[in-house]
């Protein structure tokens, strides 16, 4: 399968609010996809779509080969890591416990892993939490609680994997650290990621190619073409000065 | 000791704080880590129209609260998961109108109901081996509930969004975590009162959550305290002129007070050391 994700006119609707309106883009497999677009621009949306948890008016859309109105069928194949606050940080449970709550729901790629907990060390491993496991979360620092939820999304072996502004609140050494990390799984293991977040500047240097959206589709391509796109300014609302010089400021035109 | 456990009374009083105790604190641990606390409060205080409709109505007041409570704590669950307004707004709505509802008929009650006065504030020493059956069946309906959800209702109360990506059934788990919760406030109501009732549903649970680094030892320590409160407050009713109802809440506060005084040490030490 060349590509894994397919969205064609893509329209959610919310509440009679129109969230997201004729998205078309696709995610080729094995690929880092960036989704990038300022607050409120549907980004979560657009993820929570792809899941199958927000119905679509309009529009195809099609995840591993699956049409929108069956994506319940391949949710142990998509990992997802919510944004920060959906979680309290001080719950009580340690590194390892974490990661097995992304192990309970019955199905196929599961009941194949027969020792769960050297599954969860394996994966603990993978990103570098190896000697955290026993560790209470609310312990952790904000760089390191982010693993271990990476690890939680990726325990059941997924094929594609969602990430929702998981550098959001890190600071740069950590989001960098982060970054590379999510280069090294996707090198080594052929993972798909669609990574959604608001610093362009980390989101391009990592990403095969940008989706920009702000409600509707403004553009999508290779991250170079996006930066230098004036679509990108248009969906910002902003002037960025990177695309004429040296510095990363940007002048909003509000 | 021996004293106390010649009474038929004591014997029932003392089984019911045993049963309420484990019930109490198992849901207080769910009810803490989904942050749940005001719920508890609501449904005991929606409650009361349930009772007073009962008392009018002759139906036995037990059932119709008990009707009242889940009903209140579903329909919250409902309105809030469709998104239509927020838990603790619809909440407020229910608590005030479930109140007004039996204020209303209460004040059209002719005579004296001692059974409206023992549900407003628990009489635990009047326990029947009816309300110990009815206790009892509803304690091993909810632990078999929470003993096949259990890691399910965690990773619910961890991350909701999370666990409904994942593919479980959050919406029915968390109807179920609610209608536990209604009807452990209405069997606990012959405890410590529709007044006092949310107490033993919240401070086991907050107070291990204070002194707790995991989960495990959250649910110990919340059933620890649950079940000193419930025993402590029964012996400290029997040998002083205090309502069991409210030694029991006594206790559990101080409990809880001691949870915050030794967390708060424990954190200075620490950084002492550091």
């Amino acid at each position: 399968m060349d590509e894994l994700i397919k969205a064609n006119n893509l329209s959610v609707i919310l509440e009679g609010k129109v969230v997201l309106e004729e998205i078309t883009f696709s995610a080729p497999a094995g690929e880092l996809t960036g989704i990038i677009g300022p607050n409120g621009a549907g980004k979560t949306t657009l993820l929570r779509a792809i899941l199958g948890l927000v119905p679509i008016q309009k529009g195809e859309l099609t995840v591993i080969g699956v049409p929108s109105s069956r994506l319940k069928e391949i949710r142990p194949l998509v990992g997802y890591m919510p944004q920060r606050q959906s979680f309290e940080q001080r719950f009580p449970l340690s590194a390892a416990d974490v990661v097995a709550t992304g192990m309970l729901a019955p199905d196929t790629v599961l009941s194949r892993i027969s020792n769960k907990e050297a599954r969860i060390k394996i994966v603990l491993g993978s990103v570098g939490m190896e000697h955290y496991s026993r560790r209470p979360f609310q312990d952790l620092s904000g760089g390191e609680q982010q693993r271990v939820l990476l690890a939680r999304s990726l325990v059941r072996q997924p094929i594609l994997l969602l990430l929702d502004e998981p550098n959001a609140g890190l600071d740069f050494p950590a989001q960098q650290s982060f970054i590379d990390l999510l280069k090294k799984l996707k090198k080594e293991s052929g993972l798909t990621i669609i990574l959604v977040s608001h610093d362009l500047i980390s989101v391009a240097a990592a990403a095969d190619q940008l989706v920009c959206i702000n409600r509707t589709m403004h553009i999508h391509g290779r991250p170079a073409d996006v930066l230098r796109s004036p679509h990108l300014e248009e969906a910002y609302r902003c002037q960025f000065d990177f695309l004429s010089s040296s510095g990363d400021k940007a002048r909003c035109w509000h | 000791m021996n004293e106390i456990l010649a009474y038929g009374f004591m014997q029932r009083a003392l089984l019911a704080a045993l049963l309420v105790g484990v019930l109490c604190s198992t849901l207080s641990f769910f009810v803490v880590l989904k942050r749940l606390s005001f719920l508890g409060a609501g449904i005991s205080h929606t409650a009361l129209g349930g009772i007073a409709l009962g008392l009018v109505t002759g139906v036995d007041p037990v059932l119709t609260g008990s009707i009242f409570a889940v009903g209140t704590a579903m329909s919250t669950g409902y309105i809030s998961r469709i998104g239509k307004l927020s838990e603790d707004t619809v909440i407020g709505i229910f608590y005030a109108s479930g109140m007004a509802f039996g204020i209303a008929l209460i004040s059209t009650f002719k005579g004296y109901y001692p059974e409206l006065f023992a549900l407003l504030f628990g009489n635990i020493l009047s326990v029947s081996v009816k309300d110990l059956l009815i206790i009892g069946l509803t304690l091993t309906v909810i632990l078999i509930f929470v003993l096949l959800f259990f890691k399910e209702l965690l990773a619910i109360c961890f991350d909701e969004e999370m666990a409904e990506a994942g593919g479980l059934p959050v919406g029915k788990l968390y109807m179920g975590l609610l209608a536990a919760m209604g009807l452990t406030v209405m069997v606990s109501i012959q405890l410590v009162g529709v007044v006092l009732v949310a107490a033993l549903i919240v401070i086991p649970g907050a107070t291990a959550y204070r002194l707790s680094e995991n989960y495990r030892s959250m649910l110990i320590l919340s059933l620890i305290v649950g079940l000193t409160g419930s025993f402590g407050g029964l012996f400290v009713s029997y040998y002083y002129p205090v309502p069991p109802g409210a030694a029991i809440v006594i206790i559990l506060a101080f409990f809880f007070a001691v949870s915050m005084a030794f967390k708060s040490l424990k954190e200075k030490f620490h950084r002492r050391l550091v």
